[in-house]
């Protein structure tokens, strides 16, 4: 592990059923990295990114951010720092709004930040929204603009690795590439890096500046 | 001038014969309406009748019985039952969720009825069988039940609720904050059916207790009080009972790494 990244994962494996998804895989990510995973439905690319942020356990291999591995930063606050978007987002009932500001209660994020609502609105902007979008009530939001909800609640809280699962797949073209734009200048604006799993060779082609592969 | 008795009229068991005629209105209903629980009720009332006639003759044994271990290992059976019994009635499982309702039975029973017999009633010597068996027999029959809600809505929220569960981890939640509302649900509902009970007692139901005391001869303004000191003990019997197991499905259905855990859950 070379001790200038930002995050590292050396050694992984896993195997699900007595079928070996990946052996001996390795990840290092430098600030600014956007790395595309690439792989076919049912390899596991949703079990990969689940264990970087250790929604799973890890069943062989290391991870390491700045240099510390996971139980050095406490599982929250690893998880804080290296965030997991799930390809199926989900909602509290209640406004967009109010589920923005709620992960800012969790104890981890308190002492990383404070909710900013004009950083939202000009986000929301850039996706071709306004303000309003706020006031809406969650359980009635379409696909798609439940995963700007779910970009938008993580994107507000600065990780420093955000690992995308599907980030577009319910959104209209026009939206997507915003959505590609508004990452690039959001990943720019600090020591942070993205991995985003995707069906779509375009996005992978347009957004990412590597590739990680899972076979066999 | 009215004469007080000493005890209940005694029931002879040719008229106790009779009173289990009373379960053909049920068998007539099941056959007539075809519920298929002809044969259940059959088994039901039998066992009632055998359980409730054994128990009699051990209760009379029991209370010319003067040591204090004895007592308290029958106590400690009876609410081991009642652990077993809250897990036989969840739909789905975990390991070790057997310890963790025996634990919480045990304890918060002990507990409860330990500070009534002590505190409240004063019974000499504390553990006097015929004051601590059924006290104890009466928190443990409600705990039981609040257990049995307790973990399923637990083990229901969290497999429900998972995709929630499980935004909020990623975020940053501690396996608590995370799980907060789902074990506060959990709790909520557990202790539904005390605080129902609580309400309408005396208006609706005239409890079982009460109901022997008088008809032994009791007078009712002293049955009552005896009413209010055991609606109390159910009450923060079953709270606890509840908390506890609640807190340590939890537990067992999370991991130290602030990971949901529902591979331990089975059906």
């Amino acid at each position: 592990m070379e001790p200038s990244a930002l995050f590292s994962a050396a050694g992984l494996g896993c195997s699900l059923g007595g079928r070996l998804l990946w052996r001996d895989l390795g990840l290092t990510l430098q600030a600014g990295d956007r790395i595309g995973l690439v792989a076919p439905s049912g390899q596991g690319k949703t079990l990969l990114l689940r264990s970087l942020a250790l929604l799973e356990p890890l069943q062989a291999g290391a991870l390491s951010l700045r240099g510390c591995p996971p139980a050095a930063w406490g599982l929250p606050a690893w998880r804080a720092r290296v965030c997991y978007l799930s390809q199926r987002p989900v909602a509290h009932a209640g406004t967009v709004e109010d589920n923005l500001r709620r992960v800012w209660a969790f104890s981890s994020q308190r002492r990383r930040g404070v909710w900013q609502p004009q950083r939202i609105r000009h986000w929301l902007t850039r996706l071709g929204r306004n303000g309003g979008f706020l006031g809406y009530r969650a359980e009635r939001l379409s696909g798609g603009e439940l995963q700007m909800l779910a970009l938008l609640r993580a994107l507000q809280l600065d990780p420093e690795v955000l690992l995308l699962d599907e980030p577009s797949a319910s959104l209209d073209m026009a939206t997507s590439l915003a959505l590609e734009a508004l990452l690039c200048d959001w990943l720019a604006a600090g020591q942070r890096a993205c991995v985003l799993a995707s069906h779509d060779p375009g996005q992978i082609s347009r957004f990412t500046s590597g590739r990680l592969e899972l076979n066999r | 001038m009215t004469v007080v008795p000493a005890g209940a009229l005694p029931i002879s068991t040719g008229r106790l014969a009779l009173s289990a005629l009373l379960i053909l209105v049920n068998v007539a209903l099941s056959a007539g309406l075809r519920l298929g629980l002809g044969r259940t009720l059959l088994v039901a009332a039998l066992r009632m009748v055998v359980q409730l006639l054994l128990v009699g003759l051990v209760l009379e044994w029991l209370f010319q019985q003067r040591g204090a271990l004895l007592i308290v290992v029958l106590g400690m059976a009876m609410a081991a039952i009642a652990g077993i019994a809250a897990v036989n009635r969840t739909r789905r499982r975990f390991a070790g969720i057997y310890a963790d309702s025996l634990l919480s039975v045990m304890s918060s029973s002990a507990l409860v009825t330990g500070l009534a017999l002590a505190g409240i009633i004063r019974s000499d010597p504390w553990y006097a069988p015929q004051y601590l068996i059924p006290l104890l027999g009466m928190v443990l029959g409600n705990t039981l039940n609040g257990i049995s809600l307790g973990l399923d809505r637990l083990m229901e929220g969290l497999e429900g609720g998972r995709e929630l569960v499980e935004t909020a981890l990623a975020l940053g939640a501690s396996r608590w904050e995370a799980c907060r509302d789902v074990i506060r649900e959990a709790i909520r509902v557990a202790m539904i059916p005390t605080i129902n009970s609580m309400m309408v007692m005396g208006l609706v139901s005239l409890p079982g207790m009460m109901t022997g005391q008088i008809l032994a001869g009791a007078a009712p303004t002293a049955a009552v009080r005896y009413q209010i000191v055991i609606v109390f003990m159910i009450a923060s019997g079953t709270a606890l009972g509840v908390f506890g197991v609640v807190v340590l499905g939890w537990l067992r259905l999370t991991s130290r790494d602030h990971q949901l855990r529902l591979d331990r859950l089975r059906s």
